[in-house]
């Protein structure tokens, strides 16, 4: 890098939300699959059989890793394919039993979108409210069930600000209630915050490898057995014919790398993280007109979001990123519109305040020393931005 | 993997070592998130526009009309789904081939489910489709004609230049799934007269996962899926930026020496076929050999049936297939031979398809037809 400005390796990357660093050794994975098992898994020749047995093998790992079966396992093309294939394989399905589905008011755009198509075929969309803590209460969802709900869909861990939602209630209530399905976005719980997919009777459940250090493009969602829904598009009947289309073997391969490492984190780093976690949020709330958004409780480790009143989110962002600390505004999929975090509103917060939301997220990879960095940074940040508008 | 000789380009293509390299970089040093307003995100994004600007410029189409998908199988779909969707209210007539690619064909299938009409095309001996019977298809309602540029299991290329000067004046979009043909034929879409075009990556020495979908200006599609503002709101998703640059690659490569690949290509077929001629092997080819896609061949040996020659040719380190890679593990009779044939023919349970690639030589095909010979002679004893 030329001139002043840092080079990649020196800015603290606080935006593992928005995307992961993908590991060496997914990398290589990556890299040893594509050159030496190239061939197309539905080949019956040798190297389409071996492509076929490291797709088999990828796929029983990420069952052994999710605690389900490897015949509930399908590979998509990441998070948003898993959500709109949940919710609108379940739709399709099962629009003849019933059109009403019910869902939060803090999904993922994956997910609030693709009930707008629906919305045209005649659906009905109940959206449940947050409380100041940005969660959801079962109560309130088991009072909006209908004769005709089909799917209650809930995220796990909300991208924006953290929250877990009571996935484990939820699931314990709809298991009262066989004819609805019930879909989890899994996507930033994944290797942060445990669920046991069939504990909690959860029928769908999406993720996505690049926000844990997988490659982007890769994703599963898994489909309980019995469960039956439509695909999203239909060709050569691979993954038991939910999800046509020649299989990423390099890409599954890569996934399962990824999330073993990231579980193996999970069990030796996980207090560091909320350590790391706890002492932002400590060092934040010192700060003069500083509003955290993260709860207290029942929060995913590694998401810490919060307002300094005054500041424009972007502006915040970009006086940070020149002193080599890289944090986000909203969720990365609707930055670009300069759109205010829907969560944040969600939780009733003034929009004034939720103009001003930054989010930093972590990975295992940080240390407290970043952290220690990252503080010093927002505090010259503040005095300089308060001074500037003074 | 020693004395291999990979016959089966068509189900997919061998990684050049440079896609692997370029994406690895990628994977390594851009892996931000291209909606992300940081360096990070700008470096990734960065990526994603050189690779679409690339990609574009090699099918003459603008920037903004390459939408990337995951695969050929979803370009195919999001072509057929969101044209219909789109422009239903003009009309409910798909006019497509009884050859196409199963993306396609099932595309279409489920539209009939929903209320389409779906006309699909008789195909003579040789695989190609007659004008005169498209012409008689085409109706005032039709909203979309969808037909394959070259197909993967015969190689017959179709006349699609023909039938877009038939629709010029007609309100129907004309969408040809070029999955097999780019990388070695000449695609234009501006000359070809396409509003919708398919390709896949990892037919050309790309990565899997990974394609792309040329959509003409103006022309609505209906997404398939709903999420971010990403690919112009008309694919929602995470961009998979390595891959991306990945294909971007493999593009370039493709357009190197392309001629003469053709020409190599075409030379290997002409050397199969004379090898096996000189073993004195009954065999037909189906198909034409001129008109068709230079990179795939398919032959009919007499007395011999599917299965056994594909086994067999494999435990000789031959791989090649009996047509579509797609159906997955059984060996269904091939629509595409049944449409040329008929269900009762022979052929329809005694062909297989060589398919040639970068790397193949002379020699590979020499000592294939041999092995074929050998196999052939065992098998029809
Ligand atoms: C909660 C949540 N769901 C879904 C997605 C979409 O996943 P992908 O980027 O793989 O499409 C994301 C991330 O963008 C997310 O944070
Ligand atoms: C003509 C044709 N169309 C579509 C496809 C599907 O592409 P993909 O495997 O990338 O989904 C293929 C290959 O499988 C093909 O040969």
């Amino acid at each position: 890098m030329i001139g002043k400005k840092k080079g990649f390796s020196d800015m603290i990357y606080f935006d593992n939300s928005a995307t992961t660093k993908p590991y060496p050794e997914v990398v290589d994975s990556f890299v040893k699959v594509s050159n030496d098992f190239f061939g197309n898994p539905s080949s019956i020749h040798r190297l389409g059989v071996e492509a076929e047995s490291l797709l088999a093998q990828a796929r029983k790992q990420m069952s052994e890793l999710l605690q389900v079966n490897p015949s509930e396992v399908y590979f998509t093309s990441g998070g948003t394919e898993s959500n709109n294939l949940a919710i609108k394989g379940t739709a399709l399905m099962y629009r003849n039993r019933g059109k009403h589905i019910i869902t939060s008011a803090v999904e993922h755009a994956s997910v609030r979108e693709a009930y707008q198509q629906l919305k045209e075929l005649g659906f009905r969309i109940t959206v449940i409210p947050v409380d100041a803590e940005g969660r959801v209460s079962v109560t309130e969802i088991e009072d909006a069930i209908c004769h005709d709900t089909i799917l209650v869909s809930i995220m796990h861990v909300n991208n924006e600000v953290g929250t877990i939602q009571p996935i484990e209630e939820i699931g314990n209530m709809i298991k009262g209630y066989s004819k609805i399905l019930f879909h989890v976005d899994f996507v930033q719980g994944i290797g942060k915050v445990a669920l046991n997919i069939q504990k909690h009777h959860i029928d769908l459940c999406s993720i996505s490898a690049h926000k844990f250090h997988g490659l982007k493009g890769t994703g599963v969602l898994v489909v309980r057995e019995g469960v039956q829904i439509s695909p999203l598009f239909s060709g050569g009947n691979q993954e038991w014919k939910l999800r046509s289309g020649t299989e990423n073997v390099a890409g599954a391969v890569s996934m399962a790398k990824a999330l073993r490492l990231t579980l193996q984190r999970y069990e030796t780093k996980l207090r560091q993280i909320s350590e790391i976690q706890g002492y932002l949020l400590k060092e934040l709330k010192l700060l003069e007109d500083v509003v955290i958004h993260t709860p207290n409780s029942g929060r995913a480790p590694h998401i810490i979001n919060f307002s300094v009143k005054g500041f424009r989110g972007e502006v915040f962002v970009h006086a940070l990123e020149e002193k080599g600390l890289i944090v986000s505004t909203t969720s990365a999929c609707s930055s670009k519109k300069k759109a205010v975090s829907h969560t944040i509103l969600a939780m009733n917060v003034s929009k004034d305040v939720a103009e001003s939301a930054i989010r930093l997220s972590l990975s295992y990879e940080n240390t407290l020393e970043e952290a220690n960095k990252a503080i010093s940074i927002i505090k010259t940040t503040v005095t300089e931005l308060r001074e500037v508008m003074h | 993997m020693l004395n291999h000789i990979y016959l089966d380009h068509a189900a997919t293509a061998p990684v050049h070592a440079d896609v692997i390299e370029t994406m690895a970089v990628v994977m390594k040093e851009q892996f931000g998130n291209p909606s992300s307003i940081h360096s990070f995100g700008r470096s990734a994004r960065s990526i994603v526009d050189e690779s679409r600007s690339k990609i574009a410029k090699s099918i003459g189409a603008r920037t903004e009309e390459i939408i990337f998908t995951s695969g050929g199988t979803e370009s195919d779909n999001l072509a057929i789904l969101g044209v219909a969707k789109s422009y239903q209210k003009n009309g409910n007539h798909i006019i497509t081939t009884m050859i196409e690619h199963h993306a396609v064909l099932h595309a279409c299938k489920s539209l009939e489910k929903e209320g389409f009409e779906v006309t699909y095309l008789p195909v003579d001996e040789y695989g190609q489709i007659s004008v005169e019977d498209f012409k008689k298809a085409l109706r005032d309602e039709t909203i979309l004609v969808t037909i394959m540029f070259g197909n993967n299991e015969v190689g017959a290329v179709q006349p699609i230049k023909e039938i877009a000067r038939l629709l010029e004046d007609h309100q129907a979009k004309f969408h040809t799934d070029a999955v097999q043909a780019f990388g070695l034929m000449d695609l234009n879409v501006t000359e070809l007269g396409v509003d919708l075009l398919s390709v896949s990556a990892h037919k050309i020495n790309g990565p899997k996962g990974i394609g792309f979908l040329y959509v003409k200006q103006n022309t609505a599609l209906t997404p398939l899926s709903f999420g971010g503002e990403q690919e112009r709101k008309r694919r929602a998703g995470t961009e998979n930026v390595a891959s991306i640059a990945g294909f971007a690659k493999a593009v370039e490569i493709a357009s190197i020496d392309r001629a003469e690949k053709v020409e190599q290509f075409t030379e290997l077929k002409k050397l199969l076929i004379k090898s096996l001629q000189s073993r004195d092997i009954t065999f037909s080819v189906n198909g034409l050999l001129e008109n068709s896609l230079p990179h795939v061949l398919n032959l009919s040996f007499p007395g011999t049936d599917v299965e056994s020659m594909l086994v067999n040719l494999d435990m000789e380190g031959v791989a090649v297939s009996s047509g579509s890679a797609c159906t997955a593990g059984s060996i269904d009779p091939s629509h595409v031979l049944v449409a040329m044939f008929g269900q009762e023919s022979e052929r329809v349970r005694n062909s297989i398809r060589f398919s040639f690639g970068l790397y193949n030589t002379k020699g590979q095909v020499e000592r294939s037809a041999e092995v074929t010979a050998k196999i052939v002679n065992r098998l029809t004893r």
